[in-house]
């Protein structure tokens, strides 16, 4: 897979923009394609060639909402206890995170995937939740998972987001001019090519799935403008060795079975339809908010506010970069995050903070 | 978190494989793919989302060439 980084390719990728004389702006909606951009250093590559690509909301950590922090934590202090993925224990929720409670004693506990939770819920007799972060990419994990019918200690607050309609609503939001949406390797591995084409069809964009190496981007990079010089809006696959057109169907059929879509809020956006993903009426009794309805009666119908400053939102949105924020790197640092942008190694503006000179300096 | 990576299988039993990760022996869910011994799967979160397909990563290099009208395979 090395090939993938071939620098002479990489020139000759960046030479053919060159000479068609862009000036475009991009968004791709996927932490692992920031990564890339950023620690391979093609953004400014990239820009010298006239490309502008922004990170949209593309981490399941990031647009997780104030709300839905506020109720791991408090499922945690109601002596629950919580698993959840490594990324989102720092997420600051109004006062506190899940790492905080960890701190004052409450059971908050790292796993590596949903089956490391069943697993738990079948050695302990305490109720045994599991915090359900993530897109298309890792739904179908929790969805095999709880087909399996779990353990009853076992249950999933789902806080699962779909791609597709959050792309919609930043199109008809139309904050930023798009030339070209670059689409998640991995969520589409999973969804296919076929949920984006709406895009290209009723909003003319061009898109492209594309991998996760240099090359893998700046190919798809080069398909977006052949396609935007040739008045084209398709869904290209770039990223050919691991996404088919119809996805992976086994993945699909279990997300059906488990999920139903619902409308829910993503950090920096309003109220997204069909956007979120909640327990299928078959699988209710493992649904967390169900089960424990009383310990969270409290957070129902609250004001969730933003953390003071923090620009995480415009950043979610493309609106801004994160370099853009006046916190960033300032007041906001990996050690002493104010949002969650700054949180998550799928975050944006802890991608940026980590290959910079701020990171050399410590 | 959600890194997803290439690993080679080595053992299937079931629902699970052992896997590896150029050197890191590790066991993942494959009940969502039907990947066989000597593939590699692209794994996330402990189960296996797909299986690469070695034929299409050579067809795009070559493709890349083609458009780049260079033979720098
Ligand atoms: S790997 Fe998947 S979930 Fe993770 S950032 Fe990329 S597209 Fe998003
Ligand atoms: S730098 Fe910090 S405060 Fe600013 S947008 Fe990013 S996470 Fe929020």
């Amino acid at each position: 897979m090395f090939r993938f980084r071939d620098k002479e390719m990489a020139d000759k990728i960046v030479q053919k923009l060159r000479e068609m004389d862009l000036q475009i702006t991009l968004m791709h909606v996927c932490g692992t394609h920031q990564d890339t951009l950023v620690r391979h250093g093609l953004q400014p590559l990239l820009e010298d060639v006239g490309v502008d690509i922004r990170q949209g909301p593309g981490c399941p950590v990031c647009v997780t909402t104030a709300k839905e922090i506020e109720e791991s934590i408090a499922l945690a202090k109601a002596g629950k206890t919580i698993t959840v993925f490594g990324d989102m224990i720092k997420v600051p929720g109004v006062e506190e995170s899940l790492s905080d409670a960890k701190t004052e004693g409450h059971d908050v506990r790292i796993v590596y995937g949903v089956n490391d939770a069943v697993d738990l819920a079948d050695k302990i007799s305490n109720e045994v939740v599991f915090i359900g972060v993530g897109f298309e990419t890792t739904t179908p994990s929790i969805a095999v998972a709880v087909s399996r019918r779990p353990p009853k200690n076992f249950s999933l607050l789902s806080c699962h987001r779909v791609i597709p309609p959050a792309l919609k609503a930043i199109v008809e939001m139309g904050e930023v001019r798009l030339d070209g949406l670059i689409e998640p390797g991995h969520v589409s591995t999973i969804i296919g090519s076929r949920p984006y084409e709406f895009l290209s069809e009723e909003h003319g964009i061009p898109q492209v799935i594309a991998g996760f190496e240099p090359l893998d981007l700046l190919m798809g990079v080069y398909m977006l403008a052949k396609q935007k010089e040739e008045g084209n809006a398709r869904v290209d696959i770039e990223y050919r060795r691991v996404v088919k057109p119809e996805g992976n169907p086994t993945a699909i059929k279990v997300m059906d079975e488990v999920f139903d879509p619902a409308d829910v809020k993503w950090r920096g956006f309003p109220t997204i339809p069909a956007s979120g993903l909640v327990l299928s009426d078959a699988y209710q009794e493992y649904d967390a908010r169900q089960r424990f309805e009383d310990d969270l009666a409290e957070l129902e119908g609250k004001e969730f506010k933003e953390p003071k400053g923090c620009r995480c939102g415009e950043v979610l949105r493309g609106v801004i970069r994160s370099e853009e924020c006046p916190l960033f790197a300032k007041t906001c640092t990996p050690t002493n995050p104010i949002g969650p942008c700054m949180v998550s190694a799928e975050g944006s503006c802890s991608i940026l903070y980590k290959y910079s000179k701020h990171a050399e300096a410590k | 978190m959600c890194l997803a990576i290439p690993a080679k299988v080595l053992e299937i039993s079931g629902d699970v494989a052992t896997v590896d990760f150029g050197g890191i022996k590790k066991e993942v869910d494959v009940s969502l793919t039907d990947a066989v011994v000597g593939q590699y799967v692209i794994v996330h979160a402990g189960f296996a989302i797909q299986v690469l397909d070695e034929e299409e990563a050579r067809e795009t290099l070559a493709l890349f060439d083609q458009i780049l009208g260079g033979n720098v395979a």
